[in-house]
């Protein structure tokens, strides 16, 4: 991975998007060793409203934090999806939530419409480790990170009690893309 | 650097960096998008024997680290805008009482309550100027994680040498973006503490200058006693109006500052061969600013760049070096023009200044100053 690769978590204010972005990018830093910068942007508000974490990866310094053009997507909700899948970049990766995004996004792009938020709420038993499953995918579908790194810094991350619904919850987002 | 690697929020950095020099006190009030630094110390202080008080208003936060700092305790609030703002009587108390601390201000945008959770760089003038009457300002301007850790240290040291609050200016961007940074062993970074009185308490006269322009401070309750007042003071610490004495206390106030250059001014002059254009930036704008050079180099536009790192004083000397080579001088922040002046008053006309500025919330982008860059070019 010479170049810059750039992800953007995006949903709702409260879904956990900021933190699994945290999650994503100490996976990079710290257990893969490269180059991470991680930035969010939300709103006033402490639940709705959108809400963005991007991840930028690269093995050189990263001077820009944010992200312009996008290599994966992750969208939550319609509204997330609608305002920020213009900086998805042609052939970038998006992974939508099949309940809460129902019209996709036109463009030449590889698409993953997933049950995220339902496998969190049925499979998972807690609809809040969306994130979590979430994570699973993306670290399904990225070269830079292995599984093994990301369910490392979940462990690290999140509060004592939660360890195996987390495990399980990242098990199962990656199952659905592998 | 060895010591060891975490991946920090630029707050997080900010609040270790403080623990590193030495801080045992914060006082302040919550307010986006600095809270975090409030956060972090309220776990750590405690465990190292130091104090957490959340006060009441961002007045009562600022008299709260001035009275730690009087005992002997470094001390450092941090805030936002609209609590910069009822910070600053009380950092002009500060500044004439010789007291040393440090504010953080992690910037947002807008006047007023504007926009609590969107980056700005709009209060770098008040960083200069916001308290009223003739006073030292020093203001440092990290743009990393790292960065942010190294400079609280150093606003730490200065502070402590120089008997002045010291303000440290970083924006939503770098204060809540996370990057691995590295924290150096103890003793890796060189840590300064105020100059202390060595005369018995009986002979102890605090603004005692015959020795040089830093009185040394002598710590509340350890038997040396003292008159602090915000009125001009004479050596003993009693007010007076003697114009004798006012003139010349004043002017060593500013004096602690333009005599100590060496060790406050900071700043990156980057260079390249045939250059017509330069940048100034500084914060998170010289993230996008080093981004837009890359860039325009692969145009075939070389540009020069100086990142203040030290914004207050303001590096003159490099700027007027470039302003001698370059025909354009580019000033990209977050605002709608304030740095871009204090750029055009040091040049005095030897190049055009322009800026690139933006106020929206979101931040400056590589293209926005690239497109100026080709412009100008």
């Amino acid at each position: 991975m010479a170049q810059r690769y750039e992800v953007r978590l995006s949903g709702s204010g409260g879904q956990g998007l900021v933190l699994g972005g945290v999650i994503l990018a100490e996976a990079v830093a710290l257990f893969e060793g490269i180059n991470a910068v991680q930035t969010q942007s939300y709103g006033p508000e402490a639940r709705g409203g959108a809400s963005k974490s991007e991840v930028i990866i690269s093995d050189e310094s990263i001077d820009y934090p944010k992200a312009t053009k996008i290599d994966l997507l992750l969208s939550l909700t319609q509204e997330a999806c609608d305002k920020y899948s213009v900086d998805l970049k042609e052939g970038g990766i998006l992974i939508a939530d099949k309940r809460m995004v129902t019209k996709l996004p036109e463009g030449n792009y590889k698409v993953y419409h997933l049950p995220i938020i339902d496998t969190a709420k049925e499979k998972a038993g807690k609809v809040f480790v969306a994130n979590i499953v979430a994570l699973g995918a993306i670290a399904g579908l990225l070269d830079s990170v292995s599984i093994e790194n990301v369910e490392k810094a979940v462990l690290q991350r999140v509060p004592k009690g939660t360890e195996n619904l987390n495990r399980r919850a990242l098990a199962l987002g990656y199952e659905l893309v592998t | 650097m060895s010591g060891k690697e975490v991946f920090y929020q630029g707050n997080e950095a900010c609040a270790e960096g403080a623990l590193y020099a030495g801080c045992r006190f914060f006082g302040g009030y919550p307010i986006t998008p600095s809270t975090e630094v409030a956060e972090f110390l309220s776990r750590r202080l405690p465990r190292v024997g130091g104090a957490f008080i959340q006060m009441e208003d961002e007045i009562a936060a600022m008299a709260s680290i001035i009275g730690a700092s009087l005992v002997g305790k470094k001390s450092l609030t941090a805030t936002s805008g609209p609590g910069m703002s009822l910070k600053l009587e009380n950092i002009g108390f500060a500044c004439i009482t010789e007291v040393p601390c440090v504010i953080v201000n992690v910037m947002r945008g807008g006047p007023s309550t504007g926009l609590p959770t969107g980056p700005g760089q709009s209060d770098v003038m008040q960083a200069k100027w916001g308290t009223h009457g003739d006073h030292p300002a020093i203001a440092l301007a990290p743009a990393s994680v790292q960065e942010i850790f190294n400079e609280t240290v150093r606003a730490f040291n200065i502070s402590e040498r120089l008997r002045t609050p010291v303000i440290l200016l970083t924006d939503e961007i770098i204060g809540h973006m996370r990057e691995k940074i590295t924290i150096p062993e103890k003793g890796e970074l060189e840590i300064w503490d105020r100059p202390r009185p060595d005369c018995p308490p009986e002979e102890y006269l605090p603004y005692d200058t015959s020795k040089g322009i830093i009185p040394p401070m002598a710590d509340f309750g350890s038997g040396y006693r003292w008159h602090v007042t915000g009125l001009n003071h004479d050596a003993s610490g009693f007010p007076t109006n003697k114009p004798s004495l006012v003139q010349p206390e004043e002017e060593r106030l500013m004096a602690k500052v333009t005599e100590n250059l060496d060790i406050i001014e900071k700043y990156e002059h980057l260079t390249k061969d045939g250059a017509k254009v330069g940048i100034v930036a500084y914060g998170s704008s010289a993230r996008s600013a080093n981004a837009a050079i890359r860039l325009a180099l692969e145009e075939g536009i070389p540009v020069d760049f100086i990142r203040p790192i030290t914004l207050w004083p303001y590096p003159s000397q490099p700027t007027i070096e470039m302003a001698e080579k370059v025909d354009t001088i580019v000033v990209p922040e977050m605002n709608l023009g304030q740095m871009i002046d204090e750029v055009q008053r040091c040049i005095e006309g030897r190049a055009k200044v322009v800026g690139v500025n933006r106020v929206d919330g979101d931040p400056i982008t590589p293209e926005n100053i690239l497109e100026k860059i080709r412009e100008v070019a």
